[in-house]
């Protein structure tokens, strides 16, 4: 039983049949997927949620697919820990984190993917595509692979091997793309309209942005059906950001929360920060930037859902902090040593944007606050490798390893005098 | 005859320009404009262009040369 209506255009309101289309025809305003939120309150309940498989399924009733024949590498439902000793190094002492990291090709784009590689496979696509410099890439291919869908990856030519293999290992028709990275979305928005293929971002976006919003579902049900007082999150396009609030609001619409009053709080790096400066300028308009920064994952100079991010701090009566590429290092060794999770260089972000915002007052100590880690650090390994200690190199004898551990100490504690 | 779906964005110096007159009337390209947004310092111009296709791609080059930020309209879409 379908509970996805139309969409509809964001600008104009107009609707649409639920087509693989993603700007309105009047305004070229986005489309948004719509749904039947009195069936969904009628339907829908805690129980029958927890009876649900383990993964971004359970929520499928609030996702815009129609069949049964689900694209599945089972997405979704990851760890939400209570972080005790990262909160205590930041002074908070209700301090969650969602790892994404553990999706099944360690990033929250699984999410999306899932999503826009069935509903392309019930509107009869045979191809799935992106342009990605990673998560993306990876999760595209894998989804498509376990769809039997063919596969066309764009990535940078100067893109990382490891992330050029975790995206290759599928076995998708993967495409090295020379020129700067203008060029790149010139070419992939002129590719979307050559091609029929379910260009994932693009013109199956409505459908893809949706899968995002099982992030806000999760952390509720796993919070005991609570809403969280803060949310802090990475941007990119801003599409996430938008999407995990729209989960909150959604699940209060259909009753199954009580309160949603969470502050959606928004992190980037300063080398790439369009939302970000344009908040703290209290401007509704996005300067589009070219991006300069290690994270560069989140590195979208020109985010399509930015205005619609801005829209979704000021109605949460959120907040947004931009960090230098020194304190992401920073903050994913933190988090590395904290709680033993290794995240890419977004998670980076999303943790000195919280340690930012802890310091300044802006989250207090007693709030319950969930940062979303959203991708794996083995990914981003280049970022933080001069940051690391060096292993002790011992020839095999019990003196050599006594010998070497004094000094490693003398040297630990000479820098700590 | 192509068409192509364009956002301009305006630097504060050019608002006050015809620059989408001009790209109409130099390169024979029609120019129908369907959302903006101008304010003092700053605008933006959601607009199709109907043209031949190499009429539209040296009419943009032109308009980027005078300092327009000109963009597909789905935004950036090389993703992370
Ligand atoms: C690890 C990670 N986190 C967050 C994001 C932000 O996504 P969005 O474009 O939805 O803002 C991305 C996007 O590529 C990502 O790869
Ligand atoms: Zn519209």
């Amino acid at each position: 039983m379908p509970y996805v209506s139309a969409l509809r255009c964001r600008e104009c309101s107009r609707r649409y049949p639920l087509d693989p289309i993603h700007v309105c025809e009047f305004c070229f305003g986005p489309l948004e997927v719509v749904y039947d939120y009195e069936a969904l309150a009628r339907d829908l309940s805690r129980k029958s949620i927890a009876r649900g498989p383990l993964s971004i399924w359970r929520y499928r009733e609030l996702l815009p697919v129609l069949g049964e024949d689900l694209v599945d590498i089972n997405a979704g439902f990851t760890p939400l820990i209570k972080a005790h000793r990262l909160g205590q190094a930041l002074g908070l002492e209700e301090l969650y984190i969602k790892n994404d990291c553990v999706n099944p090709t360690y990033s929250f784009k699984d999410r999306v993917v899932a999503v826009a590689s069935t509903r392309a496979r019930e509107l009869g696509f045979d191809v799935l595509a992106c342009a990605s410099t990673g998560n993306l890439a990876g999760s595209v291919a894998a989804h498509a692979a376990r769809a039997g869908m063919e596969a066309y990856i764009f990535i940078p030519s100067d893109l990382e091997q490891g992330k050029v293999l975790g995206a290759a290992i599928y076995g998708p028709t993967l495409v090295a793309v020379h020129g700067s990275y203008d060029q790149e979305n010139r070419l992939c928005s002129e590719l979307a309209d050559h091609y029929r293929w379910a260009f994932v971002n693009i013109n199956v976006r409505p459908y893809y942005a949706e899968g995002s919003k099982t992030l806000g579902y999760e952390v509720a049900e796993q919070l005991g059906w609570r809403a969280p007082d803060f949310a802090v999150v990475p941007l990119a396009s801003g599409s996430l950001f938008t999407k995990i609030w729209k989960g909150l609001k959604e699940l209060q619409q259909i009753g199954l929360l009580d309160d949603v009053s969470t502050h959606m709080v928004a992190t980037q790096a300063t080398g790439c920060s369009p939302i970000i400066t344009a908040y703290e300028a209290g401007s509704m308009n996005i300067r589009p930037v070219k991006p300069n920064t290690i994270a560069k994952s989140l590195a979208i100079g020109n985010p399509a859902d930015g205005y619609y991010a801005l829209k979704t701090i000021q109605e949460s009566e959120g907040a947004g902090a931009a960090v230098s590429d020194e304190e992401v290092v920073e903050g994913i060794k933190l988090l590395a040593e904290t709680e033993g999770i290794f995240a890419e260089t977004a998670g980076g972000v999303v943790v000195a944007g919280l340690r930012r915002l802890a310091q300044a007052g802006a989250i207090p100590r007693q709030a319950l606050t969930v940062a979303f880690i959203t991708g794996n650090g083995l990914k981003t390994q280049e970022a933080v490798a001069e940051h690391v200690q060096a292993p002790i190199t011992i020839e095999p004898t019990l003196s050599a390893f006594q010998e070497a551990l004094e000094r490693r100490q003398a040297t630990a504690s000479a820098r700590a005098g | 005859m192509a068409k192509r779906r364009v956002m301009f964005t305006f630097p504060q110096e050019l608002i006050t320009q015809p620059v989408i007159y001009n790209l109409g009337h130099k390169y024979s390209v029609v120019t129908n404009i369907r959302r903006a947004d101008v304010t003092e310092d700053r605008g933006w111009v959601v607009l199709e262009l109907e043209g031949k296709e190499d009429a539209i791609d040296t009419g943009l080059q032109w308009v980027r040369e005078l300092g327009v930020r000109v963009d597909p309209i789905e935004g950036d879409v090389v993703a992370g």
